[in-house]
């Protein structure tokens, strides 16, 4: 359906595409995130991988400033897993903190080995494929529920009703915390990617990190509570007694409470709304989708590639180096962008259609790579892969009845409403 | 023409036969074996192919690099006889090569 909105934003991504085609390679920034709002980066990307795939990128914002952005796949490969060259412990964000503020982070996600593998080990095991079949049912039927309580014939927003509910009821079992307070972790999960630097409607510092305290003495309170108690199996219990995470301060249990909350949380539920977008703009796969269900399996590692939730994963050089024929300066920053990479025609047949059933699905970047790459891609997937049974299984049609509205980010690329209807 | 033959964790037999110089990840994936994604494409950077090497092989078959140790180090079940399947060529020395799989990639 074309609305008037569409044509608009149509006319909004043209006149980008224009802009862009005649900018000097040097103004190109794809970390200013109104690309991301009108979803107009792409264009960027797609000549910068063809005339400068690894830029040095400005960007106006003084904590984020000079950066290189890589972007073909090979190189954020490169990059990806060299994790002795390439540190991660400045911070997976292209923004800098002054040494020692709090706003900056302490999460195993933002750290080198040895800490880092210590740390990861104490909570991979829950989301590690062997758990998996213990969660399926669970969600299956939590998936059931949500979808079956859906309005029917009449407009709501995909977002709220289906990936966000689906994803923190995901989490709060994660982290056996009180159901009826979930919505607190879609709360800290959007304060604490929020950025006032970036996105003038982001709460002040401040205020940020008043709710990241509140965060930390809620889950304070879980610890406390699970530490005194015999081990169980939910992620509270397995860091308060694991031998690498039951001494972490209070910076670095809300460093890692928050890389998981948003781990959890901002990626999936951004798959679920891109997921269905992809599927609705192109209604060909679509219809290959339903007559032949069983291409959810790769269905969904298509929907993670296309989507890319996760736009950048930022490091730091420990060493003077070389990459893609440029000289890489020890403690200059990088932004892997997996976005591009994903669009990257050198690695990915025909990067820019989406195809249900596509050959090697699984090869894409949203992950990354290497010994950061993402510990709940398995968990991920099954959330998907079960939110794609049912919904085929139920509704024979979910118009998407509007434009999207995209988060004014270019770390997590996700959306805050998506107009949709479902026919009674 | 190497033959390799996996175990599936529960249960299940694959042979296959590839030419040598394949790896042992692209011998599976190409031959749809269950239990080995190979999701990077062989650049020892996912540790989706991780596999046990039948004891009597393990000599033959050598010793892990150091990257794909660094990688093996974040499995769930990693053992003495685990390797990354990109990280083996096969050949025909390893010809009868017999391969079990783990539980998390069941």
């Amino acid at each position: 359906m074309k609305t008037i909105d569409s044509l608009e934003s149509a006319a909004i991504r043209a006149a980008a595409r224009a802009r862009t085609a005649v900018l000097p390679l040097a103004e190109l920034n794809p970390a200013d995130p109104q690309g991301f709002v009108d979803d107009t980066v792409g264009y960027l990307f797609e000549r910068l991988r063809r005339e400068d795939p690894v830029h040095r990128s400005h960007s106006p914002i003084p904590g984020i400033d000079t950066y290189w952005s890589v972007t073909r796949y090979r190189d954020i490969m490169q990059v990806d897993t060299s994790h002795a060259i390439y540190s991660s412990e400045d911070g997976i964000t292209l923004m800098d903190f002054p040494p020692g503020d709090e706003q900056k982070l302490q999460m195993f996600i933002a750290m080198d080995p040895p800490k880092h593998d210590e740390q990861r080990k104490a909570v991979s095991s829950i989301v590690a494929p062997a758990n998996l079949n213990n969660w399926q049912d669970l969600i299956r039927e939590r998936t059931g529920k949500v979808l079956d309580n859906l309005p029917r014939n009449e407009t709501f927003n995909w977002v709220d009703l289906v990936s966000i509910e689906l994803t923190t009821y995901m989490l709060a079992t994660l982290f056996d915390f009180p159901v009826e307070d979930r919505r607190l972790l879609t709360h800290w999960s959007d304060i604490s990617t929020a950025n006032k630097l970036t996105n003038p409607d982001a709460p002040e510092p401040e205020v940020r990190m008043a709710e990241l305290r509140k965060m930390l003495q809620y889950f304070t309170r879980l610890w406390n509570e699970r530490v005194n108690a015999p081990p169980r199996t939910d992620l509270i219990s397995m860091l308060a007694h694991g031998p690498a995470t039951r001494n972490m301060g209070p910076a670095q249990f809300m460093g890692n409470l928050v890389l998981l909350i948003v781990g959890g949380n901002d990626t999936t539920r951004n798959s679920m709304t891109g997921g269905l977008l992809a599927l609705h703009d192109h209604p060909q796969e679509m219809a290959k989708l339903r007559a032949d269900p069983a291409l959810v399996d790769s269905l969904v590692p298509e929907i993670i590639r296309w989507q890319t939730p996760l736009a950048y994963m930022r490091r730091t050089a420990l060493v003077d180096t070389e990459l893609g024929g440029k000289q890489i300066r020890k403690g200059d920053k990088l932004a892997m962008w997996y976005l591009s990479g994903n669009r990257d025609e050198s690695a990915i047949p025909e990067p820019n259609r989406f195809i249900v059933d596509r050959q090697r699905p699984r090869q894409h970047l949203s992950f990354g790579f290497g010994i950061h790459r993402c510990v709940g891609n398995r968990l991920a997937e099954l959330q998907l892969k079960i939110l794609w049974e049912e919904l085929l299984r139920r509704f024979e049609t979910i118009e998407v009845v509007g434009e999207p509205t995209r988060v004014r980010s270019s770390f997590v690329r996700g959306f805050s409403r998506l107009p949709v209807r479902i026919p009674a | 023409m190497p033959k390799v033959t996996f175990n599936g964790f529960a249960g299940g037999t694959h042979t296959v036969v590839v030419p040598s110089g394949t790896t042992l990840m692209r011998a599976a994936t190409d031959n749809r074996v269950p239990g080995i994604d190979g999701d990077c494409g062989g650049n020892c950077a996912c540790a989706t192919c991780h596999v046990y090497v039948d004891p009597d092989w393990t000599d033959r078959v050598g010793a892990r690099t150091a990257t794909e140790n660094d990688m093996l180090n974040h499995v769930a079940d990693l053992h003495g006889n685990s390797r990354l399947a990109c990280q083996i060529t096969l050949t025909d020395a390893l010809n009868g090569l017999v391969i079990n799989l783990p539980e998390s990639q069941h």
